[in-house]
This record gives C-alpha cells, sequence and structure tokens, in this order.
C-alpha cells in the first residue's frame, strides 16, 4: 500500500487516541445516549394520573372504575364533583378526566348510549390520544361484562381481535435503540469527520499538507478509512449494548445489519466531508454539521416520529435524510427480520447517496487554496 | 528556478488584485529574501510558486513546471513552510518528521541517516517523544522547518519562518537555512518582516501593494543612500528628544533610535545637522526611503499632558511569582518603573513576559510577593487599578466585524464615558491616530498597521496614565513600527507611563530602561546601555542589543543546565 495513505491515516488515528473530544464524541457521546433513550425515555403511556367523577354511585360504577383501577395504564384519583375534578387538571395533577353522570347506570341499561364524559388535556398531543383509547378500551370491557353478567352476549356489530406483531410487549424500547444506531453513526460519520477536517483548517495544517506531493485523493481516503472503522466500532458498540444490556430482539441476519451500516456510514461521512469543504471553522462546520445532519437523523428519520404522520412536505424532505433509510432496515432488521422488499429499496438509496455525497466531495476538493 | 510571467492574482471580496502582472525570474542557488510592507502581497507570491493558488492571468512555472497544469510534480520538488506551519501538535516531533517522510515517500532505508541529519541540525535530537503542542515557539517552527526538508528540496518556500520568534531562535533558525544552501545546493525564497535579516540574502525582491519595486542585491538597493545616511551621538537620556527633533527637520526622511545615537537618512540633496557623522548605508534605510509615503512625517499630534511629571515610581514589583500547577512560570522578580518612562520587558519565548503582564494589570492573581500600580495594591483593589491603565494585548482584542467607529463607541462604553466627555474622546480618538478615513471599515479588514492603531486608540480611551503593551509590533511592517514608535515617545514624553514587551532587539533601544527575562527570572535590569555592557568580550567590544540578549540568556540557561 502507499506510504502516504499509510502516514495519512497513521496520523489520524494517533490524533483520534490522544485527542479526547473525538473519544467523547465516538464512544462517551453514544453510550450516553443509549442508556437515556434506553432507560429513561419511554414513549408508553403508563401510570397516567386520570381523576374520576361519578355523580351517583350505583353496582354499575362501581364496576366501571374498578375496571379502570384494574387496568396498569392509569392511576385513578376520585373526585366528589366536575369542579374539583377540573381544577386539578388545570393544575396538571391530572391529565384526563372520566364524568359518570347521574343517569349513567339506566341508561347504560336500557338505552345502550350511556354518556361517559372524557374530558382529556390535549396539551400533550401524544399522551391524550394514548390515553382516549385506553379509555375506550376500558369502556368496551366494562360492557362486555354487563352483558355476561346478564347472561346475554353484547351487541356489538364490530368485535376487535387485536394482535400486535413484532414488538408485542409494545416496548418503545425496542424501537428506539435499533433507531438510535443511525443517530450514534451520523455523530461519529457526520459531525466527528466535519469538525476534525476544519481542525486541520484552523491549525494550518492542511496548507502545509497540500504543499506536499500527497494527493487530493489520498487525503480523502486519509480521512474516510479511519473514520469509517471508527464509526463501524461505535456501531457495534451500539448494537452490542442493544442486544445485551436492552434485550432488543435480533430477528434479521448481522450480515444486513452490519451492511447497510456500512452503506449509511460512507453516505454520512461524505457528508461529513462535504461540509468541511465549505465549512472551515469547527464552530461553523459543528453547527451545520448539527443542524443538517444530527438533527434530521433524529426528528425527521421515523426513529421517534412516524413519517407517514407528518404533513405533506416534511414527508417529502425526509427523502433527502440518508437516516431515514437507514431507520427503516435498522427497524425491520431488529423487530421483524429480512424483509428484503424494505431492505433492498432502503439499502439502494443509501447506496445512492454514498455515491452521490463521496462522488460530490471528490469533485469538489481541490488541492488548492483559492 | 523560478519564473513568474506577468501574474495577476485577485481575491473574490478584496478591493485591488493581490498581484497584479508581476513578472520575476529566480536563478538557482543562494537565498533570496522577499520583503515588502503589510499587504504587499508576499503571502500569495509564495502561495503561487507552490502551486496552492492558480494565477488569473500570466503563468507561474517552477523547476521548468507550469503551476496551473503540473502541480503535483511542483509540488514533488519543493519544500513549502506556511506562515502558521501546521503541525500536528498532539503527534510527538518523532511522528511529525514519520508522516512528513511518509508524505514525501522517503525511502525507509534512507530516513534513519535523515533524521539523525535534521536533529542534529535543529537541535532537537532531545525532544523526539515530545509532543509538538509542548515545544517553544522557536523550537515549533524548527521542527517545522525539519518536516519541510525532511525529502531535500530543490527550491525552498519560507513564509516568514522567524515571526514571533526570539533572536536566539531566530539565529538558530538563519544558520540552519545557510546550512543548507551552503551543503545541499538548495535554493531558498523567504519573507520575513525582519529588514536586517537582507543581509543574509544573495539578492532582494521587494514588492509593494502587488506590484515589483525591484529585485537586487541589496547592495544596489542602497547604493543611492551612499552619503545620505549619518550618525548623531547622543546620551542615552538625550536620543528621544533628539530624535523628535530631528524627525521634523525638512531635510530628514527618517529618523532612529540606535545605540551610539540618532539615526539619519537624509531626503536627496539634504544637509546634515552639526556633529553627525557618516554612515553606511543599510538595506532598512532603503526601504524606508523607498517605501515611507510622501504625506508620512507629519508628527502624530501630542497627546494632553497628564498630571506633571514627577519621579514617582508608578508600578513597583517586589518577589513576584506565579505558578501554574507544579510550573513556576514567574520566579522572584522585582522592578520598580518610574513616571513617564518607557520601560522594556524582554525575553525569549516562553520567559514568563506575558504571564508578568497579566498580573501587573490584575487579570492573574500573582501566587507570591506585592504588587502595586499607580500606587493601588492590586491584590486589594484591582478594580481601581485597573481605571487607570490601558491594555493592548497581542492579538489586539478587536471586534472583527465591528467599524472602526463602532469599536472606539465600545471602548468608551466599556470605561463608562458618557455624554460630552465621550464625544470629544470619540472625535479624538479617530484624529489622532489618523483614522478618520477608515472610520467606516471593519475593524477584521483594516491592514495590521491600523489594527493596532486602532487597539492602541481604544485602550487610551479613558486616558489612563499607565500603558501596557504586549508584543504591539510583532508581525507590522517596519514603517508601521516607526509610527507606531513616534505615538509612544509622544505619550511617554506627556507623562504617561508605558511598559512593553517586543521581540525586535532595536526597538529595546527605545527604551528607558529595562529587564530581561528567561525561564521566569530577571537576567538583567538597567539601561540599554547597562544591559549591552554586560555582554562585552574581549572578542566583542561592541555587542548590540541583539548579541547581549543572546549571549545572557544562554549563560543563563548553561548555568542552570550545568546546576541540574
Amino acid at each position: 500500500m502507499n506510504t502516504r495513505l499509510v502516514g495519512l491515516m497513521r496520523k489520524e488515528v494517533l490524533q483520534i487516541v490522544r485527542d479526547p473530544s473525538a473519544i467523547a464524541i465516538a464512544f462517551v457521546l453514544p453510550v450516553v445516549l443509549l442508556l437515556i433513550f434506553g432507560y429513561g425515555v419511554s414513549l408508553d403511556a403508563k401510570h397516567v394520573p386520570v381523576g374520576v367523577v361519578v355523580d351517583a354511585p350505583t353496582p354499575q360504577t362501581q364496576a366501571f372504575v374498578a375496571g379502570m383501577r384494574e387496568s396498569p395504564y392509569f392511576d385513578v384519583r376520585e373526585y366528589g364533583g366536575i369542579a374539583a375534578a377540573r381544577e386539578a387538571m388545570q393544575e396538571r395533577r391530572i391529565n384526563g378526566i372520566v364524568w359518570l353522570r347521574g343517569d349513567f347506570s339506566r341508561r347504560a341499561l336500557t338505552a345502550g348510549d350511556a354518556p361517559v364524559g372524557v374530558a382529556v388535556n390535549g396539551v400533550d398531543a401524544n399522551d391524550a390520544r394514548i390515553l382516549e383509547g385506553y379509555v375506550q378500551g376500558v369502556w368496551v370491557q366494562w360492557l362486555a361484562r354487563e352483558a355476561r353478567l346478564r347472561g346475554g352476549r353484547l351487541a356489538l356489530p364490530v368485535e376487535l381481535q387485536s394482535r400486535i406483531w413484532y414488538n408485542p410487549a409494545l416496548r418503545s424500547r425496542d424501537y428506539l435503540v435499533p433507531g438510535l444506531i443511525a443517530v450514534v453513526m451520523t455523530l461519529i460519520g457526520a459531525l466527528l469527520t466535519a469538525l476534525v477536517v476544519a481542525r486541520e483548517w484552523e491549525r494550518g495544517t492542511y496548507e502545509a499538507l497540500m504543499a506536499t506531493p500527497v494527493s487530493m485523493r489520498e487525503i480523502l481516503l486519509g480521512k474516510v478509512l479511519p473514520y469509517f472503522v471508527l464509526g463501524m466500532g461505535g456501531m457495534a458498540l451500539s448494537v452490542a449494548m442493544a442486544l445485551w444490556l436492552f434485550h432488543v430482539p435480533l430477528r434479521g441476519s448481522a450480515l444486513v445489519l452490519f451492511g447497510s451500516a456500512a452503506l449509511f456510514l460512507l453516505a454520512a461521512l461524505g457528508m461529513g466531508l462535504l461540509i468541511s469543504t465549505a465549512a472551515k471553522s469547527q464552530f461553523v462546520a459543528g453547527l451545520i454539521a448539527i443542524i443538517v445532519t444530527f438533527l434530521p437523523a433524529f426528528i425527521l428519520s421515523g426513529f421517534i416520529f412516524d413519517i407517514r404522520s407528518m404533513p405533506e412536505p416534511i414527508q417529502v424532505i425526509t427523502h433527502v435524510i440518508a437516516a431515514r433509510y437507514f431507520v427503516a432496515i435498522l427497524q425491520t432488521v431488529f423487530l421483524a427480520g429480512n424483509v428484503w422488499s424494505v431492505i433492498l429499496p432502503n439499502g439502494a438509496a443509501l447506496l445512492v447517496m454514498a455515491l452521490f455525497f463521496l462522488g460530490i466531495v471528490a469533485r469538489l476538493s481541490r488541492k488548492r487554496l483559492d | 528556478m523560478l519564473v513568474f510571467e506577468d501574474v495577476t492574482k485577485r481575491f473574490s471580496g478584496a478591493a485591488g488584485p493581490a498581484l497584479e502582472g508581476l513578472s520575476l525570474t529566480l536563478e538557482p542557488g543562494g537565498i533570496v529574501g522577499l520583503f515588502g510592507p503589510d499587504g504587499a502581497g508576499k503571502t500569495t507570491l509564495l502561495r503561487l510558486a507552490a502551486g496552492l493558488l492558480r494565477p488569473d492571468a500570466g503563468r507561474v512555472v517552477v523547476l521548468g513546471h507550469d503551476t496551473r497544469r503540473e502541480a503535483a510534480a511542483v509540488q514533488g520538488a519543493i519544500g513549502y513552510m506556511p506562515q502558521h506551519f501546521g503541525l500536528y501538535e498532539d503527534l510527538t516531533v518523532q511522528e511529525n518528521l514519520d508522516l512528513y517522510a511518509d508524505l514525501q515517500s522517503l525511502p525507509h532505508p534512507e530516513r534513519p541517516q535523515r533524521y539523525a541529519e535534521l536533529l542534529r541540525l535543529t537541535a532537537l535530537g532531545p525532544f523526539g517523544a515530545r509532543l509538538a503542542g509542548q515545544l517553544s515557539g522557536g523550537m515549533k517552527q524548527k521542527l517545522g522547518l525539519a518536516c519541510t526538508l525532511v525529502r531535500p528540496p530543490r527550491l525552498l518556500l519560507l513564509d516568514e519562518p522567524t515571526v514571533g520568534v526570539d533572536p536566539v531562535s531566530r539565529r538558530e533558525l538563519w544558520a540552519i537555512i545557510e546550512r543548507l544552501v551552503r551543503e545541499g545546493g538548495t535554493t531558498v525564497l523567504v519573507s520575513t518582516a525582519y529588514l536586517d535579516e537582507a543581509q543574509h540574502c544573495r539578492e532582494v525582491v521587494l514588492l509593494r501593494e502587488g506590484r515589483l519595486i525591484g529585485q537586487h542585491r541589496s547592495a544596489v538597493f542602497t547604493a543611492p543612500l551612499a552619503g545620505r545616511v549619518y550618525m548623531v551621538p547622543a546620551g542615552e537620556g538625550e536620543r528621544r528628544a533628539l530624535q523628535r527633533s530631528l524627525e521634523g527637520a525638512p531635510d530628514v526622511l527618517d529618523a532612529l533610535i540606535q545605540a551610539e545615537g540618532v539615526r539619519l537618512v537624509l531626503k536627496e540633496g539634504g544637509a546634515p545637522p552639526v556633529g553627525a557623522q557618516p554612515a553606511a548605508p543599510r538595506f532598512e534605510d532603503a526601504f524606508v526611503a523607498l517605501l515611507k509615503p510622501a504625506a508620512a512625517g507629519a508628527l502624530p499630534a501630542a497627546p494632553r499632558a497628564v498630571d506633571p511629571p514627577s519621579d514617582g515610581e508608578v508600578i513597583r514589583v517586589q518577589d513576584l511569582g506565579r505558578r501554574f500547577g507544579s510550573f513556576a512560570a514567574v520566579k522572584g522578580v522585582s522592578f520598580a518603573v518610574r513616571r513617564g518612562e518607557v520601560f522594556g520587558l524582554l525575553g525569549a519565548n516562553g520567559a514568563g513576559k506575558t504571564t508578568t503582564f497579566r498580573m501587573l494589570c490584575g487579570l492573574l492573581p500573582p501566587s507570591s510577593g506585592s504588587l502595586s500600580v499607580a500606587g493601588v495594591d492590586l491584590r486589594s483593589a484591582p478594580a481601581q487599578a485597573r481605571g487607570r491603565i490601558g491594555y493592548v494585548s497581542q492579538k489586539f482584542s478587536l471586534y472583527g466585524n465591528l467599524s472602526v467607529e463602532q469599536n472606539l463607541a465600545f471602548f468608551a462604553a466599556a470605561y463608562g464615558l458618557t455624554g460630552a466627555r465621550r464625544k470629544e474622546r470619540l472625535s479624538r480618538a479617530l484624529c489622532e491616530f489618523e483614522l478618520t478615513p477608515y472610520r467606516c471599515v471593519d475593524a477584521a479588514d483594516l491592514p495590521l498597521g491600523y489594527k493596532q492603531r486602532l487597539a492602541l486608540a481604544g485602550a487610551l480611551m479613558h486616558e489612563p496614565d499607565i500603558l501596557f503593551l504586549d508584543e504591539p509590533t510583532s508581525g507590522v511592517d517596519p514603517l508601521a513600527r516607526r509610527e507606531f514608535w513616534q505615538r509612544i515617545n509622544a505619550f511617554a514624553a506627556a507623562g504617561v507611563t508605558v511598559l512593553i514587551t517586543t521581540h525586535f532587539m532595536e526597538e529595546a533601544e527605545y527604551c528607558d530602561r529595562l529587564v530581561l527575562m528567561s525561564l521566569g527570572e530577571v537576567l538583567a535590569a538597567g539601561t540599554p546601555a547597562q544591559i549591552r555592557a554586560r555582554a562585552v568580550r574581549d572578542d566583542l567590544p561592541h555587542p548590540s542589543m541583539e548579541d547581549a540578549f543572546v549571549e545572557l540568556i544562554e549563560q543563563h540557561e548553561a548555568g542552570l543546565r550545568s546546576a541540574a
């Protein structure tokens, strides 16, 4: 192998090893993010504080409230009147009110249209929708039991028999942690790479480098190869934590996982190098990298928020976010298995993006200062 | 060797071209010096020669290769050391050398011998395992040079290799370069702001505002000055007054304080004053004669006199010490400065000058000892003392994206000036420092000399009676430096006390008294003549300030080594 490239790579490795900020971005930050998302963040609603107001207690209302108390989703607090419950909601002590009016029992048993007033605090829209669904579930169960007690069958036109596939326990950790791998690799591939190249501009090392016989291709390869290895290391660390610390299942093949990760990492490296051709100070490079690579990988990749529920224009934008394709593959390979109809098109998109960004970098990088 | 054919280079955003219609041919062999004021285009010329910039018009041919088409071939045959040579600071000395040996594809069998040669040449041998970031400024420059020389280049381009480097390291760097030319047959093109370095050069290329003024042996430049250079002898106490009076004389082009008196360059046909003795012209005289703007020479307006001058000591430093962890940056330093004195602080890189300065300004608490400034103990009332001092830091501390006027308004506000006084100080600053034409220009776009003026104007906004200047002239061209000293002398005459650090040994002569520091200690204190006298040896009966500096510091360091 050519000595110039070897020299450049050796230099890069020595710098990574000696620079605490590189180690922090490559290893400490991923571990912190994984711990936060693995243990701290949960998108499931459990033990939601809910106020219950019963205007006229009867055996039926008692059974209904008991049904709510049994559910792991609610933390039931009873209030004597609707006014007190409203006040509690205003003060955000409860997230919703279930109001059984005075004629609840009579109408439930005769007309079948007993009114359950449900008020939900919509400040957190996500929580609100989940809460609404749960109350409905309790309501249907209660109706069924009442019907059984009276020896009949509940005459619902449609009966739901739902089964949840791939993540039956509905643990949000199981899809957050795989998605996080895309974020971690963006940190190393784009942010760290953009920063180290900008640092070379700032310290004047690039100017000295460029006046030597080394070619631009060697300079670029000398950056891409070490950070590729580092990025794959960060990925392996994240996968290991996902499997053995958070017990996320891996249903697809590891080969697909690492293959798609390699493609994504190349795209991220391309973006990082592209940023550094434009931004020659660490401050600017860091900001651009965070805004155009890190934040989109977080918000627009489908890692936390489902892309299909985004507004149309935003959905269009997500098509240029490489992380979106990688997150789709990650969640599929971890939770569903080798679903080729997902893996192939997304993998192809990653390949195109990697070629596109690296190609642009190779074209734009000139061994000149003007 | 190197040919520029009618080369023009513009940068977008700049007002004029950086180089315009420049033609130049360099014969092989020897050292060629590249001189010119700030903004003359020296760095652009070197970058064009290294193939790092592409000429807008004309062509650059290096060793037979056109830089536009064959940049790779050019870069394989030259060595280029940029102004801020990019050493990898988290790599050791040896690792930096290894990297450049790899980049230059130096075969492995040749390496041990070449490394040994380079380390001997630069005396960096004992520091092979040290991180480059922990070397002193002079050692970094030497390592940068060694990296450039890993594979002996046929043409070596050096961009201000001696800026910010103390006199000891500067001599060593020149020794290395001269040896290289003698033994390796390398041709060297070197830009520099030190005019005395013309003595090392076979030929001098002089640029101004992107145009070639001349390319000759330095003797050709000085020839027209024969009979126009004189020395007016004067004692130490009278030199400054004499210089001021001579500077204003109609026949005088330039008046400069030197060890023995005041050096004069007369205008063409000018008559020398009584008692003046003829002196041999040097390159600096020619530089000033060729480049000094015709309008200059008018003295800057003298500032208002502060309190009537008296002999009181305004700064007293006793056994001052400062430690950073286990490292003692300043050890038991004592001196006193009288009102209206220009007091110099000299020393090699890392001697503790800047640390001492920061303690004097109340920016850094001392670890031991006492110091009072303007009669106030800095340990008990730093804010009160700071109201009476002005401080110009090495980096000038200007807001680059504010205009000259906005910068001044900021300084005025920071010092709490209001109303009519603020207005009066602002307009006086613009006028006194001749900044009015630049009032709307962003500070970042000013020529270096004007940046320095602006920084000085800002530090004087609240009319302090003590002025601290930390290497204010580093990297500033000789013309701007002359003007700067005219102002400093005017302040001192008006009773302002000035404390200054500098790397330029000739500037040490401008001081009334000075201390010489090394490794955190004071080696010598006194008037320039007293300090020079300490270095007198049989073989060196009249040492210059630079000789004295080198001699005293080497003695001291040798003493420390033998003690250890």
